[in-house]
């Protein structure tokens, strides 16, 4: 993975320092809270409801044990013992004083770590697949990519102040597990017919209050011309992007209200522009980063481990881990696990200090010193061999992060809501939390097969409701809590939003409904081997209506 | 009261604004909003005294002026808040598409820390209101690091090894 250079170590060295002057004057008063507002917010400090958040960043959701340690430390140090991972990669501290935020910072840097630009209306972390590196379908790791463009975009002077939060993810398998079409600039590494590489370009797409899926702006884009073409697009936006209401000011909404074929000329005649200048990426260049991300040392080792299958027959729960949790590895031996923070009513990602621990060991031990943080809020742990599975998973048991839940519908992705957030009109963690127990019986999760359920508690969608299989949106009507269901969206290679079904639901009928949901789907569907997406695409919304509004069909 | 810092010291400022109905003042330096411009562009642009200045609001695009920016000499763009970035992409424009030579001066809503990126977006004059922003500026603290991950405009600063994309201060 990527190590910081001298350069990288001054930058953020002279980040901190920067920012510790910043503090120092809002602790003293000099600073108002409005002038400090920006500055902390490029440093990834909210102020929540309760307290301060600081928001740290994974870049690409990858990290090393020594990282993933530090987390722990400042979970257990400066925090209540533990930390929430975002569907952003990242992860968030609730309970930090400002005052030890600095210092937070500086232990931060010491493992080559910020939270620069994890807030405020600039280009934000960079989301990556989280199986990179890994993944058998793989045409090339997305994350060199992703890190020019950590590079490129950190304090860009001219990018700082747009219209609103730019998010850019990057995949590089043609399944898409980093939802990268619901991105304001979302990019596919490919290769051509000559073995090249380069991107598929797609750009305005978005969740929050008006879901979009991103377009194609360039089917093909050589990789030396990333940035430009990249600045050119943030250079169009910055400048048309609208400031007039801030719940239209991201691109999506530019690329809808000015036409694709319109923005693209724009982009296209400044990009021609720049494409030969500074910005182009010398292949030596590309190829040092890429070097950084170079598979580690694989041992030849067999497909199938022998000790492993017989652990399995001995131990069914091991077994049905290993099923869910494991997934297939481009190394002949090796295997993927996910490791589910979403234990049997518990908040979705979050995971305490002695849990960083362990995944730390056990990224050292088993998985040549590597994790990665899912938008699924889960953690990977990329390169497991076969035969050490067990042991993972015995570690994993005793730690409380053994669910072999992963990708069914206990596997919930939820925002933290009105919990801890100043924006949300609901709350979104008990109701996962409620729903996890309901539905807690492992055979009828198994047979209930693969279920993305997504909870957002407020328009904002940081909990990705729109592309949940099922999703649920939690609003404010009157002061009291109402969940409205969505069918049928995905953040796959599919790309769909899903569709709102009618009413909504009070807090204490919405596992109600969503169980009639799962029900109607168990009783619909055509084999065990149709999933609950393609049922619903088949069959439409009409049965689930059906069964969740009866009365109103009878009258 | 504002105050005017050009290539980073304290300026008396000289330029007469001028805006709406009032006529432009014959021989004297002048920046005239984009609205008196578009009205008057041709006598303008021939004056025989006075230096020619043109100040964009937010709203307004480089593209207005573009055809005549050989006249031009001066060019004043607004931040009517900290948080509207647009002119940080149009100073950058003028000076790499349109290689404009002349004074970009920053006017609004300018605060000490966004200084360093407004230079490194192409401003070289900064009309400055906010009495801290001020301060600091006689101070000769902008609050910039040395460092940069991305080229910008006149940069004479030192390219990194590996890095092609990234910047040292000279």
């Amino acid at each position: 993975m990527y190590r910081y250079d001298e350069f990288d170590r001054e930058f953020v060295a002279a980040r901190v320092a920067q920012f510790r002057d910043q503090v120092a004057r809002r602790v003293s008063g000099e600073l108002s809270e409005d002038n400090f507002k920006p500055l902390r917010l490029h440093n990834g400090v909210y102020l929540q409801l309760h307290a301060y958040m600081l928001r740290v960043a994974v870049p690409y959701g990858t990290l090393n044990s020594s990282q993933m340690r530090m987390l722990a430390h400042i979970a257990r140090k400066y925090d209540r013992d533990y930390g929430h991972f975002t569907t952003r990669q990242n992860i968030q501290f609730n309970w930090p004083k400002l005052a030890d935020i600095p210092d937070i910072l500086e232990d931060l840097a010491s493992v080559e770590m910020h939270a620069i630009q994890t807030s405020g209306n600039c280009i934000r972390n960079v989301t990556a697949d989280h199986f990179a590196g890994a993944s058998a379908d793989e045409v090339a790791d997305p994350r060199p990519y992703a890190e020019i463009l950590r590079q490129w975009s950190t304090i860009h002077p001219e990018f700082l102040f747009l219209p609103r939060k730019f998010k850019i993810a990057v995949i590089g398998s043609p399944s898409d597990r980093a939802a990268m079409q619901f991105h304001d600039i979302g990019l596919e590494v490919r290769k051509n017919d000559q073995g090249e590489l380069g991107l598929r370009v797609f750009v305005g797409g978005g969740l929050g209050r008006t879901p979009m899926i991103g377009k194609l702006i360039r089917d093909w884009l050589p990789e030396e011309d990333m940035l430009s073409y990249c600045e050119a697009i943030l250079r169009v936006y910055n400048l048309y992007g609208r400031r007039d209401n801030k719940y239209k000011a991201r691109i999506k909404i530019l690329v809808h209200e000015t036409g694709l074929e319109e923005l693209k000329e724009d982009v296209e005649v400044e990009f021609e522009r720049i494409r030969d200048g500074v910005l182009k990426l010398p292949d030596e260049d590309v190829a040092a980063i890429t070097e950084y991300f170079a598979p580690p040392q694989f041992d030849q080792i067999p497909e199938r481990s022998d000790s492993i299958e017989h652990a399995k027959l001995d131990n069914r729960s091991f077994a049905r881990w290993v099923g869910q949790n494991v997934s297939e590895h481009s190394q002949s031996g090796y295997g993927i696990v996910t490791v589910a923070l979403k234990g049997t009513g518990e908040a979705p990602g979050d995971a305490t200090s002695a849990q960083m621990d362990v995944l730390a060991d056990l990224g050292e031990r088993y998985s040549h010193d590597e994790l990665r943080v899912s938008h699924e809020q889960n953690v990977i742990l990329p390169h497991v061999r076969l035969s050490d599975l067990k042991a993972v998973y015995d570690a994993l048991l005793e730690a409380g992060m053994a669910s072999p839940n992963a990708g069914l519908i206990t596997d919930i992705i939820a925002c933290p809501g009105l919990d801890y957030c100043a924006l949300a009109t609901a709350r979104s963690i008990p109701v996962a939390q409620e729903l996890s127990q309901r539905f807690a019986d492992l055979d009828r999760q198994n047979d209930i097969g693969e279920l993305k359920l997504k909870i957002s508690g407020c328009i904002n969608a940081c909990g990705h409701h729109h592309v949940g299989h099922i999703g649920i949106l939690g609003v404010d009507r009157r002061g009291e809590e109402l969940y409205q269901v969505t069918l049928g969206g995905s953040g796959d290679e599919q790309a769909a939003v899903g569709e709102i079904i009618g009413r909504g639901f009070a807090a204490d009928e919405i596992t109600n409904a969503v169980e009639t949901i799962v029900d109607t789907y168990l009783s619909r569907r055509l084999s065990d081997d149709e999933t609950f997406l393609d049922a619903y695409r088949r069959l439409g919304p009409q049965p689930f209506k059906d069964a969740l509004y009866p009365a109103k069909e009878a009258a | 009261m504002s105050t005017l810092f050009v290539d980073g010291a304290v300026h008396e400022d000289r330029w007469v604004s001028v805006d709406g109905e009032q006529p432009v003042p014959e021989g004297e330096d002048v920046i005239v909003s984009l609205a008196v411009f578009e009205a008057q562009s041709h006598a303008l642009v021939t004056r025989n005294a006075g230096r020619l200045g043109v100040y964009l609001e937010a709203g307004d695009q480089i593209e207005a002026i573009a055809d005549h920016l050989d006249h031009i000499v001066l060019v004043a763009l607004d931040f009517p808040s900290f948080a509207d970035g647009r002119a940080f992409s149009k100073a950058r424009l003028l000076r790499d598409r349109y290689q404009f030579e002349g004074q970009i001066r920053a006017t609004g809503d300018i605060r000490i820390d966004q200084v360093s990126h407004m230079r490194r977006s192409g401003f070289d004059a900064f009309q400055v209101s906010h009495q801290p922003t001020i301060d600091s500026l006689i101070e000769d603290k902008d609050s910039g690091l040395d460092l940069f991950y991305q080229p910008a405009v006149g940069d004479s600063a030192e390219r990194i090894a590996g890095k092609n994309w990234a910047r040292r201060a000279l």
